[in-house]
């Protein structure tokens, strides 16, 4: 998928006016977080399992290396296959050659955000082979030639609306208007691509060292059709989601569900491992799993080794302000929100990406809830530290800083122009807002800007205490 | 060297490179091997049976308690005539020598397109989350759990364990290894892709009866 997160603050500014956005954002907002909200609190071991969960990845990726053999060896044992690649073009090739040897016209996928940071449906598509997402979220997206704007709910920036057009457009009326009606529709259609899929494609929730086992966990079972009816079944992960043992994959699924959708499970947690037996009736010939690096070896080395105990489970831009005003599209790549403002330009570059890192008011939020206790707001500091390092920093900000830090450095000066700047701006204003201010649209353009009261604080200050 | 094992021991080094260090030696792969990960296990407080069965209906499931395997087939079938269901079935050939109706039409094959209900044996309950686990084999294939709209899963309470750990051994303890698919069944299929409203029935069964023996 072709980056756009240079965009940014275009994309953004066109989210706030989008009115759909903004009513669909606006019914997933509370949803989300009220709904973890009660289950960490029904959870008396929830915090518990948190630091348990941060210092069991810390571990696990302090001996990824021998994790990642012992995985590799457990999964030959069960008669898969594991390939390994450096980055996102030798992970397509990898499963190109799979599907073409294997002549494959029809190719069923599971959710997997590794797919969509791999551009493998592109790739795919381009060699002349049908590929159909089966997720319901994903499957509404594909049909709006849009990528995810979620990483758990990929099209949680649609309304019903817009998926009952999407779907008379894709599968001819009548138009459904009723979601158990739209539901319905888009398992009909699927039912008949699951049986006739020759690849299935899914993502990997964990690798478990100890069995050689892949686990997914979703709540539609989609990815259990995918994966079952196929002929082949290749499964696309990250090298970081190793874990040692099937107990140690539970630890993380008990924070999950609960992190991601607010439930104590989700519907369905499958462990494969390998393809079918001879004595099976049913399950794939074949079984591959394509460890992707990517860039994740490198965040091992530095500050950002703490980014790869993620597990992908959304609550941190479910709590972001700014994801929850902007969305998802407005990042501009496969990872939205906190985390993807973190991985986005250490996997895209430092300077593709900008303004991701800018894009954050430091509120803390989603290190307060993040699962496995990624410390998001610092990482993001030390992102904006590496730009300036880097002499990213666009060159107006750069004066701007240089003025102030000037200013600022001269207390006399900086009191001067304070008072200066509050009679001003309490001038232009009505009724204490700002509606326009040269200079700063991006922020008056879509919210007013408060005024100040007229005098500085220092001035109301000592005209107290001069009353006194 | 082909470009794949390059690969591999590209990511190996750069991973090992990021660690500042070269591979573990013998001890230390020996010591991560004995690791024995001791995870804190949600206290419960409750009676195993009547946990699993409050929170599996609490996801929608259904469960209903018979007091032997003999009266599955008379579940089965009232199961299936209050649902309007013609008399056959996917049924797991675990559950094939049970005193089924002579009418009653079994596919103990893999379920195809058309199948509307199954019967699948459940190897573990799991307290917990009241969740089934049910593994693949000759006795149970995989796409009976997923394909019909109406899925009926018989299930031993004295198979019914408190956490997932408890569960794993299960798993480990097999003497044919581990299933090709291990599933972990918490109710009916269900999204919330649409506007978040929940909506069950999405591509795995609309409903999952329990059948509880014992
Ligand atoms: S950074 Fe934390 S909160 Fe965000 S997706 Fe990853 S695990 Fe979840």
């Amino acid at each position: 998928m072709e980056i756009r997160s240079k965009e940014f603050k275009e994309r953004s500014v066109f989210a706030i006016h989008d009115a759909s956005l903004q009513q669909a954002l606006g019914k997933a907002r509370g949803g989300f977080v009220g709904k973890r909200a009660q289950q960490a609190a029904e959870l008396p071991e929830f915090e518990q399992l948190r630091e348990e969960a941060k210092n069991t990845k810390n571990e696990i990726l302090a001996n990824l290396d021998h994790y990642l053999e012992r995985y590799e060896q457990a999964v030959v044992a069960a008669g898969g296959h594991v390939h390994w690649a450096r980055d996102a073009e030798e992970a397509r090739n990898i499963i190109l050659d799979i599907c073409k040897r294997v002549d494959a016209k029809t190719i069923t996928k599971g959710k997997s955000m590794v797919s969509e940071e791999i551009g493998l449906n592109e790739a795919l598509i381009e060699h002349g082979m049908e590929v159909v997402e089966t997720d319901l979220g994903e499957y509404i997206i594909q049909l709006a030639h849009e990528p995810p704007s979620h990483i758990i709910a990929p099209a949680v920036h649609k309304t019903k609306d817009q998926v009952s057009d999407l779907f008379e457009a894709a599968h001819g009326g009548p138009r459904k208007t009723e979601v158990a009606d739209l539901v319905n529709e888009a398992r009909q259609v699927l039912r008949d691509k699951y049986f006739r899929a020759d690849v299935g494609i899914t993502g990997g929730n964990f690798l478990v060292a100890e069995t050689g086992s892949s686990i997914i966990v979703t709540n539609e079972g989609n990815g259990d059709l995918t994966q079952t009816l196929a002929k082949v079944h290749i499964v696309t992960s990250g090298i970081e989601r190793v874990v040692p043992t099937l107990d140690d994959a539970t630890l993380f699924l008990r924070l999950l569900a609960r992190s991601a959708t607010g439930q104590e499970t989700e519907t369905y947690t499958t462990i494969s491992t390998g393809p079918r037996h001879a004595d099976d009736l049913d399950g794939p010939q074949e079984y591959h799993v394509v460890l992707v690096d990517n860039g994740r070896s490198k965040m091992l080395g530095g500050r950002f080794r703490d980014m790869l105990r993620c597990i992908r489970c959304g609550a941190c831009m479910n709590h972001c302000p700014v994801y929850g005003a902007v969305g998802g599209h407005a990042y501009g790549w496969v990872y939205p929100g906190p985390m993807g403002s973190v991985l986005t330009p250490l996997i895209k570059g430092l300077d593709a990406a900008y303004d991701l890192p800018n894009a954050c008011t430091l509120n803390g939020r989603c290190a307060s809830v993040c699962p496995v206790k990624i410390p998001l707001p610092d990482l993001l500091r030390e992102l904006r530290h590496m730009q300036h390092q880097q002499d990213i920093t666009p060159v107006m900000q750069k004066r701007a800083l240089n003025l102030w830090r000037f200013a600022a450095t001269r207390p006399k000066l900086y009191h001067a122009l304070e008072q200066v700047a509050a009679r001003v701006l309490s001038g232009i204003s009505r009724k204490g807002r700002i509606r326009r201010l040269p200079l700063a649209s991006a922020w008056t353009d879509s919210r007013d800007l408060p005024a100040p009261a007229g005098r500085t604080f220092l001035e109301l200050w000592q005209g107290k205490r001069g009353q006194k | 060297m082909n470009a794949r094992v390059n690969a591999r021991e590209a990511i190996l080094n750069s991973v090992r490179s990021a660690l500042k260090r070269g591979p573990l030696d013998d001890t230390q792969r020996a010591a991560l091997d004995a690791r024995i990960p001791q995870h804190t296990r949600p206290a419960q407080d409750e009676d195993l049976v009547a946990r699993f069965m409050r929170k599996f209906e609490s996801r929608a499931g259904t469960v209903e308690r018979v007091t032997g395997f003999d009266a599955v087939p008379a579940a089965v079938e009232a199961y299936r005539l209050g649902k309007g269901l013609p008399a056959r079935a996917a049924v797991g050939a675990a559950l094939k020598d049970l005193p089924w109706p002579a009418d009653f039409e079994m596919n103990h094959g893999a379920a195809g397109i058309a199948e509307i209900l199954s019967v699948s044996p459940a190897i573990a309950g799991i307290a917990e989350t009241g969740s089934l686990m049910l593994a693949a084999g000759p006795g149970s294939p995989t796409t009976h759990n997923f394909v019909p709209d109406d899925h009926v899963v018989v299930l031993e309470a004295s198979r019914i364990v408190g956490h997932f750990e408890e569960a794993w051994t299960i798993l480990r303890a097999r003497a044919e290894g581990m299933p090709r698919a291990t599933n972990i069944i918490s109710g009916p299929s269900r999204t919330a892709d649409v506007e978040q409203t929940i909506q069950l029935g999405a591509h795995g069964p609309r409903r999952v009866h329990v059948i509880l023996v014992g």
